[in-house]
């Protein structure tokens, strides 16, 4: 099975690099930017300081023993990135996408956003290294997400909402392509999630893997063993292969990734692309992608702006083929009773993309017992999403 | 006229107008907007005021190489249903109508979507001579390339102002009918002035290639035709085109005679 992508940023037969050719230069530049910081000693120790003192790391692996006890199952482990500084994981990537940015002596930092998790830690890092930003957002994102969108501008970000297409995550990607098409040359393209074109995948896996390593110690140190299963939401996946990379060789350890079920798979109204896809170029990779017989990307339904993308990374499309990965579903309804009952039973509101994951533990956790160990990526916090939800008070 | 098609086709027509001492006019609409009929009125509209080549643009959901004027035309050609297997049965009635060289644009899920291999036969059956992949990179293109060179249709590359000489090397050596060179950085839409550098870039992929070579985005005006002629071998004129048509929703005959007078401006002025 292979761990890394090949040198044309293949993994097995997904991945690539289907970009205009303006952008493929920019892409190698990237490429090489990046062999060349993962080796580089002052890199990576300016990116370990960041993350510790800066983003809060080591994230604790912490049991959930009220959630636990009230399912009666397996006993149930929460890697608490909601707790990184900016409330997901993302300020893991963008620290190490934005410290390279800055490196290359780019002036300026493009980015796309679904749910704002990405678009706010982006601000924040830019706003830290003093590099104008720019973020993408889809329109109907702005609206359900405005929270994040008003963190941004404090942090001195442009937020530029995009209403072409279905104006969710596929198009503010879409849109921040065309403008890094058009100023390619002093411009950082900081892609939020493992998906996109050779080298996306590969850096946001990078820069994401510490989440494995760490709750695969964690996990050793606290129970002495690892876990039967660790899960995570999959939108483009960068929570989701973050996590499995630890575990990638374990055998024994089940990688579970849960999609957006949105209505039901059932009801084509969703954004499981690798439940319900067929394979297709979007973005620059060959992955998974919800599209139409015809090859047009079909709109996707999710409660959770984070999850709602057609297509998804293309490590986790390999992983699905080669079996090691296994992906399901939660829908909005189920996702909305685990979000309740997290915040309930344990006093925490996690992100909206997140209780997709946790809301597949509760289900595998009634089955098992509590001789089973379950670890949930808890991706992000829920203060964004309490406008959504202000209508479930009660 | 030869009758043999694809590639040679499109070489034709080259050295035709390489012996007259003229420079290639071919412009851009988007297959379907408004619809397939109108479109292939167009193609025939386009022959007659002079067109030496005609790009269809088969409309893709995702269109990242496209400016908000090709975006809204691919919007309402898709919510009108076109797909790409009805652009190529246009194509293929067109043919008994016209012989002018046909190069679709489009992105490269499509073609996946229906086989590669797949499309290479649909689109020979059909009368296609060329294609153009705006996201297809040539490090991504043996497997197309290789279907398509079986059936002789070309696989048009595209160069733009970031391709290094040693990417252009590769390109050239690799490419069918003519090189697309991107004049500018940034996607496909009407300027008012005409990018700069545009010798630059010509005369960088001139040094790696005796093909010819067409230059495109953001030429709009006759002005601008006239100001690249002497140093492109086609010049090709998109959402200025389309731009026209898109004025006209409700008149097709209308926006016809506007593209027809429209070509016969850029075809005086590339004379």
């Amino acid at each position: 099975m292979m761990e890394q992508a090949d040198k044309f940023g293949r993994f097995g037969v997904y991945g690539g690099a289907f970009v205009p050719e303006t952008l493929k230069p920019a892409l190698e530049e990237l490429d090489s930017a990046f062999r060349r910081f993962i080796d580089d000693e002052d890199f990576q120790r300016e990116y370990e300081d960041l993350l510790r003192d800066y983003a809060g790391r080591p994230s604790r692996l912490y049991y959930a023993q009220r959630l636990t006890e009230h399912l009666g199952g397996a006993r149930i482990y929460l890697k608490r990135e909601d707790l990184n500084h900016t409330g997901s994981h993302k300020i893991n990537n963008v620290l190490g996408q934005v410290l390279m940015a800055k490196r290359m002596g780019k002036k300026r930092v493009i980015a796309e956003t679904g749910a704002g998790q990405h678009g706010v830690a982006t601000a924040t890092a830019c706003a830290f290294f003093d590099i104008p930003c720019e973020v993408y957002m889809g329109a109907e994102d702005v609206e359900r997400q405005y929270l994040n969108v008003l963190r941004m501008q404090l942090l001195g970000a442009k937020v530029i909402a995009v209403s072409s297409g279905t104006q969710t995550l596929k198009d503010a990607i879409n849109e921040a392509m065309r403008d890094w098409v058009a100023n390619v040359q002093e411009t950082f393209y900081c892609f939020g999630t493992a998906a996109g074109p050779h080298p996306y995948p590969s850096i946001v896996r990078h820069f994401q893997s510490i989440v494995g390593r760490e709750a695969r110690e964690q996990i050793l140190e606290i129970e002495g063993r690892l876990p039967d299963a660790v899960l995570a939401c999959v939108g483009g996946g960068s929570n989701a292969i973050g996590i499995f990379s630890g575990f990638l060789k374990d055998t024994s350890v089940r990688l579970i990734g849960v999609e957006a079920g949105g209505d039901g798979v059932e009801t084509g109204r969703h954004a499981a692309s690798l439940n319900a896809g067929t394979v297709g170029v979007l973005h620059g990779a060959v992955s998974y992608l919800l599209q139409d017989e015809n090859g047009q990307v079909l709109g996707t339904h999710s409660i959770s702006a984070g999850l709602d993308y057609p297509s998804v990374g293309p490590q986790l499309s390999y992983l699905k083929d080669m079996g090691r990965a296994e992906f399901v579903a939660a829908t909005d309804k189920e996702t909305l009773e685990a979000f309740r009952l997290l915040a309930r039973t344990e006093g925490i509101l996690p992100a909206l993309e997140s209780a997709h994951a946790v809301a597949h533990a509760v289900k595998m956790a009634k089955r098992m017992t509590k001789d089973n160990l379950l670890i949930v990526n808890l991706s992000g916090r829920g203060d964004k999403d309490v406008h959504t939800l202000a209508g479930e008070v009660g | 006229m030869s009758t043999k098609g694809g590639t040679e086709r499109i070489e034709h027509t080259f050295q035709q107008l390489k012996a007259e001492g003229r420079t290639a006019f071919i412009p851009y609409i988007t297959a379907g907007d408004p619809d397939l009929n109108t479109t292939a009125e167009l193609v025939l509209a386009l022959e007659a005021s002079g067109a030496s080549i005609v790009e269809l643009g088969v409309p893709f959901s995702d269109p990242v190489a496209d400016g908000p004027v090709i975006q809204e035309a691919a919007c309402r050609a898709l919510a009108g249903g076109v797909t790409l297997m009805k652009v190529l049965k246009m194509v293929e009635e067109l043919r008994n109508r016209s012989q002018v060289p046909i190069v679709l644009m489009t992105y490269y899920n499509l073609l996946m979507r229906m086989g590669l291999k797949r499309f290479a036969q649909e689109a020979y059956a059909a009368g296609v001579d060329g294609v153009i992949i705006a996201d297809l990179p040539v490090e991504e293109g043996d497997e197309l390339r290789s279907y398509l060179d079986e059936v002789g249709i070309a696989l048009i590359p595209l160069v733009a102002p970031t391709t290094p000489p040693e990417r252009i090397q590769l390109i050239a050596e690799k490419a069918r009918g003519f090189i697309y060179c991107v004049s500018l950085l940034g996607v496909t839409g009407d300027r008012t002035e005409l990018p700069p550098d545009v010798d630059l870039l010509l005369n960088r992929v001139r040094e790696q290639t005796d093909l010819p070579l067409g230059l495109g985005f953001g030429i709009s005006t006759a002005a601008h035709a006239s100001a690249v002629a002497p140093k492109a071998d086609g010049v090709i004129v998109g959402s200025a085109i389309v731009k026209r048509i898109a004025q006209h929703p409700d008149d097709k005959d209308q926006a016809i005679a506007e593209v027809r007078q429209f070509t016969k401006e850029i075809t005086a002025a590339l004379a």
